[in-house]
């Protein structure tokens, strides 16, 4: 029998590895599986990788885990924000390292890496400051019918975070809105993938036709409550 | 004699020639005016690149949902028709051309269309791209609107771009609080000025050839 819903975020999480790469979903307010992230601070992982779009908010969530110091590396669109001041501490006192990507060639590292894509070439940034590698090194182009293209490598995870709104034992998930975002790439680009609902459906109750994230992609799921919070995405009824 | 356009008439000069049915995209900041202004007569489909079409407008206060944001993280509402999809769909259909006009914000542009709006490149600044450099080469038609001069008087349409680029001849269109131009591989060509606004002074504002 297959039953992938773990009754406790500690217990979904109790392998990860240190110097695991952690794909975390969520774009802005929406999304962002804050349970989880409490749970991988409480759970201790060290030299971690973390792929989101952002680098964090205020203090809470992501910029928690950020400020444990216990992330080398982060690999994002969009750090820089009004409140990101966790991350920029961090980054100007060179404690962390910073893959800058732009948004549309960050999901699409993601999706090749789930799709089992080696590479892919993408118009996205050619010509530009970010058509380069980290260590200042051009990417390889090519021109490609007459239009120009920078090749792009996927971004694997050892462990994905989501956040989604329903899920059933075999790991199948819908979302809520905009709260999708990251999370249908990322599950499937990561080894193992955990995923937060805010309700258990039987199986076969969630219909087949509007499943988002087949369950193959989903290794366990955990029940957590409806939080009417900004950052929870749900406002009180 | 003439008077700029107020950020609003700009929005509502830009609004001017999104044509009905179309997909269009509004980057953050003022391009998100023009949505006030889209003629009440056609029919439009607003995407926001974190997974929606058919983006409605702001939420009657108490109403907001904050898993229904835009790409500036503000609450907003969903039309009928609207459609959620995940994040490598939503920049699949920038990449792969099938939205019709994006609007965006920028630092400069150059005749021929290059666009400069991500990053001034100040040594120590903390640099952050999001979906700016997808949407510019992604788009059937990029826009761009802005003030045509900096506080300090210089032309933010220029020969070539200083500041770090976004994208390559991406730029179609250029509308200004003084003028509206077209990006061609032979350079600058003005489409329309603000009354009053002469060629000669227009040109003399840019500093750099313009064509009629």
């Amino acid at each position: 029998m297959i039953n992938k819903i773990s009754p406790t975020i500690a217990q979904a999480l109790a392998d990860v590895q240190d110097g695991a790469t952690v794909l975390i979903g969520g774009f802005g307010t929406a999304g962002i599986p804050n349970e989880l992230i409490d749970g991988l601070i409480a759970q201790g992982a060290h030299e971690l990788t973390v792929v989101n779009n952002n680098a964090g908010n205020g203090d809470t969530g992501l910029a928690a885990l950020l400020k444990t110091g216990r992330v080398r590396k982060i690999i994002c669109s969009f750090p820089r924000q009004a409140d990101s001041f966790v991350f920029d501490e961090l980054y100007r006192s060179r404690k962390i390292e910073l893959e800058l990507v732009p948004q549309g060639n960050l999901t699409e590292r993601l999706r090749a890496a789930g799709a089992g894509v080696g590479a892919f070439f993408t118009p996205t940034g050619f010509g530009t400051e970010l058509a380069k590698n980290t260590d200042g090194s051009p990417k390889e182009t090519r021109r490609i019918n007459g239009k120009d293209y920078v090749l792009e490598y996927p971004i694997y995870g050892d462990l994905a975070l989501i956040k989604a709104e329903i899920g059933d034992r075999w790991g199948n998930l819908t979302y809520r809105k905009a709260a999708r975002n990251f999370g249908p790439v990322m599950a499937a680009a990561a080894k193992f993938t955990v995923a937060t609902v805010h309700h258990i459906a039987e199986l076969g109750e969630l219909n087949p036709e509007a499943i988002v994230t087949p369950g193959i992609y989903v290794s366990k799921i955990v029940k957590i409550d409806h939080v009417a919070t900004l950052a929870g995405g749900f406002k009180s009824a | 004699m003439y008077i700029k356009r107020s950020k609003d008439e700009l929005a509502q000069r830009v609004a001017q020639d999104i044509f009905d049915g179309a997909y269009v995209n509004l980057g953050i900041g003022q391009p998100t005016l023009v949505a006030n202004h889209i003629p009440t007569h056609i029919e439009v489909v607003l995407h926001s690149e974190n997974g929606i079409l058919g983006m409605g407008s702001a939420p009657a206060k108490a109403e907001e949902d904050y898993d229904l944001i835009n790409a500036g993280k503000q609450p907003v509402t969903l039309r009928a028709g609207g459609a959620f999809f995940h994040h490598a769909d939503s920049f699949a259909m920038m990449r792969g051309g099938h939205l019709d006009i994006c609007v965006l914000g920028a630092f400069q542009v150059s005749a021929t269309g290059d666009l400069a709006n991500w990053s001034t490149g100040e040594p120590g600044s903390i640099p952050a791209v999001g979906g700016a450099m997808d949407l510019a080469i992604g788009a059937k038609q990029t826009w761009v609107m802005m003030d045509l001069l900096t506080k300090t008087g210089e032309s933010k349409v220029v020969q070539s771009c200083t500041y770090p680029l976004t994208g390559i001849g991406c730029v179609k269109r250029i509308y200004t609080d003084l003028a509206t131009f077209e990006c061609t591989p032979q350079g600058l060509k003005v489409i329309d000025t603000v009354n009053g606004l002469t060629y000669a002074e227009l040109k003399r504002l840019l500093g750099i050839p313009v064509m009629r």
